[in-house]
C-alpha cells in the first residue's frame, strides 16, 4: 500500500531537502567546471599548437572511451593510493566535471567556429582590439550556439550525478535508498526522489526554453524550436497531446 | 604634388610556399580613386589586407600620412583612419543595421549612445537606407547590407576607403546601388582604392588603374591611358578578354 503522507513526509525531511541541494549542487558544478575546462581545450584545439594535440586527443580518448561510473569509481579508489585523500563529494567533483568537458569541448568548438573569420576581420578592421572583438563580436553570436546545447548537458547531469551514489556522496538516490532500506517502504522514498528530480528537470527545461526564446528571438531562417512539451515529452507524444 | 595618403613599397607576401605579392608598390594621394583590377588570384586582395594592416608583410613597408605602420601593437589605431569593405559584407549577424554602424563608435571612440545613434542616421542616409535601421542583416539584401557596410566603415570618418571586389557576391540587380554609393563618395571627394572586376565603374571613377597579375603590378596607369590600351601588352591583352565580346 503506497503511502501518500509518507511520500510527503520524505519530501519535505532534512536528509532528503539536503539530499536534493546536494544533487542540485553536483549538476551545477560539475556543468560549470566542464564549461571551464572544456573551454580550454577548445581553444587548446583550435589554437593548433603542435604539442597541445596529443593530449588533447588522449584527454578525450579517454574520458569518452569509458564509462562515467567506472570513472566515478576509478578516481575515488586509485587517488587514495597516489596520497591524494579526497573526499567522495571533491570525487564525485572531479570525475563528472572532466568526463563533462570532454563532451563540452565540442560544443565550445561549434560556437566559437561559427562565428567565421570575416566576422573577427571586420571588427579588426573597424579598429576594435582583439579583446573587444571577442566581447562584442564573437562571444555574443557563439552564446546563442552554444546555450541550447548547454541545456541540454545540464539536463543530462541532473539524471547522472545519481552515479556518484556508489562513492557514498549523500544525494538523491542514496538517501532515497538508505531510507527505504530501513523500513522497506521503496515505492515512497523512491517516488519522492523521482518527484525532486522531476521536478529539477522541468524547472531546467522550463529556463532553456526561455533563454533559448531571448537568444534566438533574432534567428527566423531557423527551423521552428522544439516547443517545452516537445523537450518534455518529445516531439510525437506532445504533438499528439495537443490535437 | 601634396604628400600621399598611403604607400606601399616594395611589399612581399607569402603564404606558405606561394608567393602572393611581389615587389609590390603602390602611391595614394589624397583624393585620389585608384582601381585595382586583374585575373583572379592576382593578388589584389591580398594587397588591400595589408595595407589595413590585417596581414603581415614578409618585406616591403606600407606607409601612411608619411609615417610607416606596422601590424602588432598600436595597429587598432590605424585600422580606424581606413574603412575597410569586404566582398562578403560581414556585418554582425547579431546587430541591427543602426547597431553594426554604431558599434564601432561607440567602443573605439567611446562616443554616447545619442551621439552614435544619430551618427548612424546619417551614415545610413549617405547610403540611402536610413529606413532600415531597424533591420537585422538577414532580413536584408545583399545590395543593401553593402551598404550598411559601407555606412559602418564610414562611421568612423576614415580618411580612406578600401573596397575588397564589394559587388562579388551581389546579385546583377544590386550591384548598381552599392557602386553608386561607392562612386558617389568618391566624387566627394573620398580617397578610395577598389578592388573591382567591374570595367564600367572603373572607367567611370578611378583616377588610375593598377593593373595586377601573378602577385606583381603590371602596369600603374592613368584611367584613359589604360582602357586605350596602351599601358602595357598584357593589360591590354587583359582587356581583350574581359571587355564585351
Amino acid at each position: 500500500m503506497t503511502d501518500l503522507s509518507l511520500i510527503y513526509e520524505y519530501l519535505v525531511s532534512p536528509p532528503f531537502v539536503r539530499a536534493a541541494g546536494m544533487t542540485l549542487l553536483i549538476t551545477v558544478l560539475s556543468v560549470i567546471l566542464g564549461i571551464v575546462v572544456g573551454l580550454v581545450i577548445a581553444v587548446a584545439q583550435e589554437s593548433r599548437i603542435a604539442i597541445l594535440q596529443p593530449f588533447v586527443i588522449v584527454y578525450l580518448w579517454l574520458f569518452r572511451g569509458t564509462p562515467v561510473l567506472f570513472q566515478i569509481i576509478f578516481v575515488f579508489n586509485v587517488l587514495p593510493s597516489f596520497g591524494i585523500l579526497l573526499s567522495g563529494f571533491a570525487c564525485a567533483i572531479i570525475a563528472l566535471s572532466l568526463n563533462e568537458a570532454a563532451y563540452m569541448s565540442e560544443i565550445m568548438r561549434s560556437g566559437l567556429q561559427a562565428v567565421g573569420q570575416g566576422q573577427r576581420r571586420a571588427g579588426k578592421a573597424l579598429g576594435l582590439r582583439d579583446s573587444q572583438i571577442m566581447r562584442y563580436v564573437v562571444l555574443p553570436q557563439a552564446l546563442r550556439i552554444v546555450i541550447p546545447p548547454i541545456g541540454n548537458q545540464f539536463i543530462g547531469m541532473l539524471k547522472m550525478s545519481a552515479l556518484v551514489s556508489v562513492i557514498a556522496v549523500e544525494e538523491l538516490l542514496l538517501v532515497a535508498n538508505q531510507s527505504a532500506s530501513a523500513n522497506f517502504r521503496y515505492v515512497e522514498a523512491l517516488a519522492a526522489a523521482g518527484i525532486y528530480y522531476l521536478a529539477f528537470t522541468t524547472i531546467f527545461m522550463a529556463i532553456q526554453a526561455r533563454i533559448e526564446r531571448w537568444a534566438g528571438s533574432r534567428k527566423r531562417s531557423d527551423a521552428p524550436r522544439p516547443t517545452f512539451m516537445q523537450r518534455l515529452l518529445g516531439a510525437p507524444l506532445a504533438e499528439r497531446l495537443s490535437r | 604634388m601634396t604628400r600621399p595618403l598611403i604607400e606601399a613599397h616594395g611589399v612581399g607576401k607569402k603564404f606558405g610556399s606561394n608567393e602572393v605579392l611581389r615587389d609590390v608598390s603602390l602611391t595614394v594621394a589624397p583624393g585620389e580613386t585608384v582601381v585595382i583590377i586583374g585575373p583572379s588570384g592576382s593578388g589584389k586582395s591580398t594587397l588591400l589586407r595589408c595595407i589595413n594592416l590585417l596581414e603581415d608583410l614578409d618585406s616591403g613597408s606600407i606607409v601612411f600620412e608619411g609615417r610607416e605602420i606596422r601590424t602588432g601593437r598600436g595597429a587598432h589605431r590605424i585600422r580606424r583612419e581606413l574603412g575597410m569593405v569586404f566582398q562578403n559584407f560581414e556585418l554582425f549577424a547579431h546587430l541591427s543595421a543602426a547597431d553594426n554602424v554604431m558599434l564601432a563608435p561607440r567602443r573605439v571612440l567611446g562616443m554616447g549612445a545619442e551621439e552614435a545613434r544619430a551618427l548612424a542616421h546619417e551614415m545610413l542616409t549617405k547610403v540611402h537606407i536610413p529606413e532600415k535601421a531597424d533591420a537585422h542583416p538577414d532580413e536584408l539584401s545583399g545590395g543593401q547590407q553593402q551598404r550598411v557596410a559601407i555606412a559602418r566603415a564610414l562611421a568612423m570618418r576614415p580618411k580612406a576607403m578600401l573596397y575588397d571586389e564589394p559587388t562579388s557576391a551581389l546579385d546583377p540587380e544590386m550591384i548598381k546601388e552599392v557602386l553608386d554609393v561607392i562612386r558617389e563618395l568618391s566624387q566627394d571627394g573620398m580617397t578610395s582604392i577598389v578592388v573591382t572586376h567591374e570595367m564600367g565603374f572603373a572607367r567611370s571613377v578611378a583616377d588610375r588603374i593598377v593593373f595586377m597579375d601573378e602577385g606583381e603590378v603590371i602596369s600603374d596607369a592613368p584611367t584613359d591611358t589604360f582602357f586605350a590600351g596602351s599601358a602595357h601588352p598584357r593589360a591590354a591583352q587583359f582587356l581583350q578578354q574581359i571587355l564585351p565580346h
